[in-house]
C-alpha cells in the first residue's frame, strides 16, 4: 500500500472522534486534561474558542461528540464529555477580561436577524474586527428557542444571561422588540454590508384531524413552551397528552408535570428503536413518571360538550424487515382520556417577511437555497445559519454555522470570494519529557461512566425553574476525565528509527500494530494481529522498513493512547505526541482575539 | 524500565484456545527488562506458544538461573509453577523437578553467560541424562545483566560497545547438543515468531532434552555496528535450512506438499511436526550431517536456523533409562516413598 499520508491536517484529526463529530470541532481531549488539572479557566476559554457557549452547551448540548468517543469502543460508555463541560463552565473564574473585545470601527454594518445562537456567534466572530454588528430580535429576550423552548429546568436564565452578555457587552447593539417585517426594507434602507438570518425554524407544525379547531386545549409545542418561558402559561389539566416522540416532546411531557399535570403520557405511533429524542431525555422524562405508549397513531381529538374529552387512536402493528418498517396493520382503536393535548410533531422555517423579489431563491418547500459551505444565499452579502439555514438542528449546529457565515462576511466585505476558505492546519509535539515521563496521564483507568447527581424527584417539581440536573462533583469529575483516553496524543511513526525488535507489536494490550510484508490493503487486513472490526477504520501504513523491507501496520480502531508502543520502543520510532488541529475562526490572528498573555507576547 | 502498567483490556475478538482461554491470559509481570531487548520478543513466543498448546497454567513448570534472560520467566504465564536457580544453576534444579514430577511440561529459560559460562558443565549433564524439558537459550553473546561483558557465545571478531574485538572461540550450544546427543536441537531468532513459536511448541511435546538457541540480541549492550549478535547483523547472516509447522493433536494436516519436500514427525503426545525442507540436500534426522552443514555454514558467515535435528528420543529419556515410577511421587502414598528403619535394614543386608 501506499504509505500514509500523515502530514493531512485531517490525518490525526480524524483519531480525535469527538472534535471530529463536534460541528465546531471542540478540542474535547485538550479541555477535559486542563479539566482534571483543576484549571477551569483555561478548559472554559478552550471550549469557547469553538462552541462560544460551554455555559449553555455543557448543560444541553445535542452532543454529537460521546456517541463517537473512543471509550465506547473498549467499553460501553463514552466519556461522560458535555457533563465535563459544564464542570469546567461552573467552576471557572471570571474570563470576561480574557475574552476577544471589540475592536476600533473598521466602517462597515452587519446586521443579524434573530438573538439565537447563530446570530450571536456572528456577532461574536465580527465585533472584534471593527465590525458593527446589530441584532434585530421581535421579543423582549434574547438567546432564541434556548430561552423560549429549552425549559429552565434543564438550561437556567442566568447561564443563558452570562454568556449571552459577554457577545453584547463587547459591543453588539442588541435590539429587542424589533421584528424584522421586511428585509427588502432592511436591505434599501438599512445600510448594510452584508445581512445574516439567524431567525430559526419558528414554525410548529400542525395536526389536522377531526375536533382541531373546536377546544382551545390544544397546544402547540413549541409555542405552548414558549408561553411557559415568558410566563403566559402557568397551568394544564390534570391529563395531558403529548404527541410526538422528539425532544421538544420530552421538553413538554416534563413542563406538563411541572405545571400540575396527575398523568402524562407521550403518545408514539412508532417503537422505540424510531424515536427521535435522544436515550438520556427518554430516560430523564420516564424517570420522573411519564408514560411512553408506543405504536399509538392519532386519528380525531373528541370533544364532547364542547370540551375536549380524549384522544381517539388506531393502536398498530408493525411489519419490520431489517430493522425497517415494510407494512402496518390496525389492531384496534382507543380512546385516550385527556384534558391538554400537546402537539409536538417537528418544526418549519417560515419567512413571511423575506420578500421573493430580493434574489433569494426558495425551493418548492419554501426553504432558502443556502450554499453549505459559505452560508450564502443566492443574493451576495444576504446569508443564513442555524435553523433558518437547513431547517431545525440544534445549538451547536447553529454556533459552526454563525463561525463560517462569519468567515464569509469579513471576506464579503473585504470583496474576497467567499468561496475560498481559510485552510485547516494540524501540528505535532512530543510529550515526551524523560526516559520514563510523558506530560499527560496515560494509565488506563478501567472505571466505567459516572452519573450526574440530580435533585429528588419530590423537591424538583417544585418550582419549574429549578434546575434538576447538580452537576459533578470533584471526586466524579476527577474519575470521569481519567477516562479519557487522550486521544489526541497520537502515536506518530518514523520508519527510518525502528529496528524491527518486535517490542510495541508484543506490548500493544489491544493488538493495534504490526509488522509484515507490504501488501494490498486486503492482503494487510488478513495479516493484522488482531482482527479487524471496522472496515471504516483506515489503517496506517509506513514507509519500508530498513532491516527487512516490511511495514509497519497500524489499526487505530481500539488504541487507547496508553503510551506502552513508545515507552517500549528502544529507537524512539514510536513517540506520543499531541496534535492540534488550526480550526480557522473569522477574527483568528487578529490582537482583539488573543488572550491578555498572549497579548504581551505579540 | 517501563513506568506504565499494561492495561487490562484486550481486543475484544481475540482467539480463543480449547480452555476458552485468550492469549492475554497467558501474559505474566510485566517486563522490567530494557525496551527492544529481544529476550521480550521470546517472551511474547512464549505466550503464543503456550495459549496454542491450551496448556494449562498450572500445567506448567518454568524453570531459570541469573540475567536478563533468566528474569523472564515471571513474565509469561503467571499461574505456572516456577523456580529461580542461583546462577548456571537451572538445569539440576530441573532435573530434580522432573525426576520428583514427570507430568509437568518443563520450560527452562536461560542465557549464554547462564548456560555456556558458568553453566556449562550443569547444561551439559542435562543433555546427556536426557531430561524431558525444553531449554531455551536467548543467546546475546554478552552478559546483558552485569553490563555487557563478552559471554562464552560471542564470536571471535565481534566486538564490543567500546570497540575491543573477542579472540576467544565461542561455543556453540547447538553443535555442543548434537555432540552430546540431544535428540532435539533447533536455533531461531527473538525476530522471527513464525520460526520461534512453533520450534517452541514442538520442543514442548517433544519427548526428552529440547533445546532451542534463540538469537535474542542485547538492544543496550550488543546492538551496535561490529556486533554479530546484533538485529541488523542477524538479519542479514540468518539461513533457515528448514522450516517447522507445529499441527496439535486434533488438528489435520492442511497442505499437502510433493514427496520429498516435506516429512512429518509425530511427537510423543499425537501432535506432529512438519519439516519443509529450505535445502533440498538437508536431512535433519541425520545428527552427523547436521554438524557436518552448520559448521561448513558458519565458515561461510551464515547461522543455519531452523530445527537443525530431531529424532526419538523417548527411550533414553530421564525416567526410562531409571526406570522411575509413572507416579508423581507427592502422590505416591508416604509409606511407600518411605517404607522405614525396617524396610532400609532389608535393602542394607543385601551389600553385605
Ligand atoms: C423544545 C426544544 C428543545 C430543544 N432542546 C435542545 C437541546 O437540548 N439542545 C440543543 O442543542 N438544541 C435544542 N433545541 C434546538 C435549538 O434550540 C435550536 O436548534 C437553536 O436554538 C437554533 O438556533 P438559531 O440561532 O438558528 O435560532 P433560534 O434559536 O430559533 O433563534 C431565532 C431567533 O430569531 C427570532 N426571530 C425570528 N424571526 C424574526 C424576525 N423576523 N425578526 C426578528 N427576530 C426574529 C426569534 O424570535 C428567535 O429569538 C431545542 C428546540 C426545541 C424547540
Ligand atoms: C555465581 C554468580 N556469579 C556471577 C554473577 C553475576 N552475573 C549475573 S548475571 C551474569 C551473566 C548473565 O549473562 P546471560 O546468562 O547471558 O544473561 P543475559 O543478561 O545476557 O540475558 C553474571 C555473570 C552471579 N549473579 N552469580
Ligand atoms: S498507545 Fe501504542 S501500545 Fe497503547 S494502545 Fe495505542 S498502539 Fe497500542
Ligand atoms: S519497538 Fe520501536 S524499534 Fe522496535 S519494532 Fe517497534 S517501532 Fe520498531
Ligand atoms: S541489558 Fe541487554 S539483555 Fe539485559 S534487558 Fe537490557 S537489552 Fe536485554
Ligand atoms: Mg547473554
Amino acid at each position: 500500500m501506499q504509505p500514509t499520508d500523515t502530514g493531512h491536517p485531517d490525518h490525526y484529526h480524524r483519531v480525535v472522534d469527538c472534535q471530529w463529530a463536534c460541528p465546531a470541532h471542540t478540542d474535547v481531549p485538550e479541555y477535559i486534561r486542563l479539566i482534571a488539572q483543576g484549571r477551569f479557566t483555561d478548559a472554559y476559554l478552550v471550549n469557547r474558542t469553538s462552541n462560544v457557549f460551554p455555559g449553555i452547551l455543557g448543560r444541553v448540548c445535542d452532543r454529537p461528540c460521546e456517541p463517537a468517543c473512543r471509550r465506547g469502543r473498549v467499553e460501553e460508555k463514552p466519556v461522560a464529555i458535555c457533563r465535563l463541560k459544564r464542570v469546567a463552565a461552573d467552576h471557572r473564574d471570571e474570563v470576561r477580561a480574557q475574552l476577544p473585545r471589540a475592536a476600533a470601527p473598521n466602517g462597515r454594518r452587519v446586521a443579524c436577524i434573530g438573538a439565537g445562537p447563530a446570530s450571536l456567534t456572528v456577532a461574536n466572530d465580527l465585533l472584534p474586527l471593527g465590525y458593527a454588528v446589530t441584532v434585530f430580535e421581535q421579543h423582549g429576550l434574547s438567546g432564541g428557542l434556548m430561552r423560549t423552548n429549552i425549559p429552565a429546568f434543564r438550561l437556567p436564565a442566568e447561564v443563558l444571561d452570562e454568556e449571552i452578555g459577554a457577545i453584547v457587552e463587547m459591543g453588539a447593539d442588541l435590539r429587542l422588540n424589533s421584528p424584522v417585517t421586511s428585509l427588502k426594507a432592511l436591505l434599501a434602507d438599512g445600510g448594510y454590508d452584508a445581512v445574516f438570518v439567524g431567525s430559526g425554524a419558528p414554525k410548529g407544525k400542525e395536526l389536522r384531524l377531526p375536533g382541531r379547531d373546536d377546544s382551545d386545549r390544544i397546544h402547540i409545542g413549541i409555542d405552548w413552551l414558549h408561553a411557559i418561558a415568558f410566563g403566559h402559561t402557568q397551568k394544564v389539566g390534570e391529563r395531558v397528552l403529548i404527541i410526538g416522540v422528539g425532544n421538544t416532546a420530552m421538553d413538554c411531557c416534563r413542563s406538563a408535570l411541572r405545571l400540575g399535570a396527575r398523568t402524562v403520557k407521550v403518545m408514539a405511533r412508532k417503537s422505540r428503536q424510531f424515536f427521535k429524542a435522544s436515550e438520556w431525555e427518554l430516560e430523564d422524562a420516564e424517570s420522573e413518571g411519564v408514560e411512553i405508549v408506543v405504536n399509538h397513531a392519532p386519528k380525531a381529538f373528541v370533544i364532547e360538550g364542547g370540551r375536549l374529552t380524549g384522544l381517539r387512536f388506531d393502536v398498530l402493528e408493525y411489519e419490520l424487515e431489517d430493522g425497517r418498517i415494510v407494512g402496518e396493520r390496525v389492531l384496534r382503536e382507543h380512546v385516550e382520556p385527556c384534558d391538554d393535548v400537546i402537539l409536538a410533531i417537528g418544526q418549519e422555517n417560515a419567512f413571511p417577511w423575506i420578500e421573493r423579489d430580493l434574489g433569494i431563491e426558495f425551493d418548492k418547500w419554501q426553504v432558502p437555497k443556502v450554499d453549505p459551505v459559505t452560508f450564502q444565499s443566492t443574493r451576495p452579502g444576504v446569508f443564513f445559519g442555524g435553523d433558518a439555514a437547513f431547517g431545525p438542528k440544534n445549538i451547536i449546529w447553529a454556533v459552526e454555522h454563525g463561525h463560517q457565515a462569519a468567515i464569509s462576511i469579513h471576506r464579503h466585505c473585504r470583496g474576497l470570494p467567499v468561496a475560498e476558505r481559510p485552510a485547516h492546519a494540524a501540528a505535532l509535539a512530543s510529550r515526551k519529557m524523560g526516559l520514563h515521563e510523558w506530560s499527560y496521564h496515560n494509565e488506563y483507568n478501567p472505571a466505567p461512566r459516572r452519573l450526574v447527581p440530580h435533585v429528588a424527584l419530590g423537591e424538583r417539581f417544585k418550582k419549574i425553574k429549578i434546575e434538576v440536573e447538580l452537576g459533578f462533583t470533584p471526586e466524579q469529575t476527577a474519575l470521569e476525565g481519567d477516562r479519557c483516553l487522550n486521544c489526541d496524543i497520537q502515536t506518530v511513526f518514523s520508519a527510518p528509527l525502528c529496528i524491527e525488535c518486535d517490542a510495541c507489536i508484543d506490548i500493544c494490550p489491544v493488538d493495534c500494530l504490526t509488522i509484515t510484508a507490504d501488501g494490498t490493503e486486503a492482503e494487510l487486513v488478513g495479516r493484522l494481529k488482531a482482527p479487524r472490526r471496522l472496515a471504516t477504520e483506515p489503517l496506517y501504513v509506513s514507509a519500508p522498513l530498513k532491516q527487512t523491507g516490511r511495514v509497519m501496520v497500524k489499526d487505530e480502531d481500539l488504541c487507547v493512547h496508553c503510551g506502552l508502543c513508545a515507552e517500549r520502543c528502544p529507537t524512539a520510532a514510536w513517540d506520543m505526541q499531541k496534535s492540534t488541529v488550526k480550526i480557522p475562526h473569522a477574527c483568528d490572528d487578529e490582537p482583539t482575539c488573543q488572550l491578555p498573555s498572549q497579548r504581551q507576547t505579540a | 524500565m517501563t513506568s506504565i502498567v499494561k492495561p487490562r483490556i484486550a481486543h475484544p475478538a481475540l482467539p480463543k484456545n480449547e480452555l476458552g482461554l485468550t492469549r492475554r491470559q497467558y501474559e505474566g509481570a510485566m517486563s522490567t527488562l530494557c525496551a527492544g531487548c529481544g529476550h521480550d520478543s521470546v517472551t511474547a513466543a512464549i505466550v503464543e506458544a503456550c495459549w496454542g498448546l491450551s496448556l494449562r497454567p498450572e500445567q506448567l513448570a518454568k524453570l531459570s538461573g541469573i540475567g536478563c534472560s533468566s528474569k523472564t520467566t515471571a513474565y509469561f504465564v503467571s499461574g505456572a509453577h516456577g523456580f529461580n536457580a542461583v546462577h548456571g544453576r537451572m538445569p539440576s534444579i530441573a532435573t530434580g523437578a522432573n525426576a520428583a514430577n514427570r507430568e509437568l511440561c518443563y520450560v527452562g529459560v536461560s542465557g549464554d553467560g547462564d548456560s555456556l559460562s558458568i553453566g556449562l558443565g550443569q547444561l551439559a549433564h542435562a543433555i546427556r541424562r536426557n531430561v524431558n524439558m525444553l531449554y531455551v537459550i536467548e543467546n546475546n553473546g554478552v552478559y546483558g545483566l552485569t553490563k555487557g561483558q563478552f559471554s562464552a557465545s560471542a564470536d571471535v571478531g565481534t566486538k564490543s560497545k567500546r570497540g575491543e574485538a573477542n579472540t576467544q572461540p565461542p561455543v556453540d550450544p547447538v553443535l555442543l547438543a548434537l555432540t552430546l546427543g540431544a535428540t532435539f536441537v533447533a536455533r531461531s531468532f527473538s525476530g522471527d515468531k513464525r520460526q520461534l513459536v512453533p520450534l517452541l511448541q514442538a520442543g514442548m511435546r517433544h519427548q526428552g532434552f529440547a533445546l532451542i538457541d534463540v538469537l535474542s540480541p542485547c538492544v543496550t549492550f550488543n546492538d551496535h555496528e561490529g556486533s554479530t549478535k546484533s538485529y541488523a547483523f542477524t538479519r542479514e547472516h540468518y539461513h533457515a535450512a528448514v522450516e517447522a509447522d507445529f499441527i496439535a493433536r486434533a488438528r489435520e494436516i492442511a497442505v499437502d506438499y510433493a514427496e520429498g519436500e516435506s516429512t512429518v514427525v509425530t511427537m510423543h503426545d499425537g501432535s506432529r511436526v512438519r519439516l519443509r525442507k529450505l535445502d533440498p540436500g538437508y536431512d535433519p534426522s541425520d545428527r552427523v550431517a547436521a554438524y557436518d552443514y552448520i559448521e561448513r555454514k558458519f565458515a561461510d558467515g551464515e547461522y543455519v536456523t531452523g530445527l537443525i535435528h530431531v529424532a526419538d528420543g523417548s527411550a533414553s529419556e530421564l525416567h526410562a533409562a531409571n526406570r522411575t515410577t509413572a507416579t508423581p511421587l507427592n502422590r505416591v502414598p508416604y509409606e511407600r516413598l518411605s517404607p522405614g528403619a525396617a524396610a532400609l535394614g532389608k535393602l542394607m543386608a543385601r551389600y553385605r
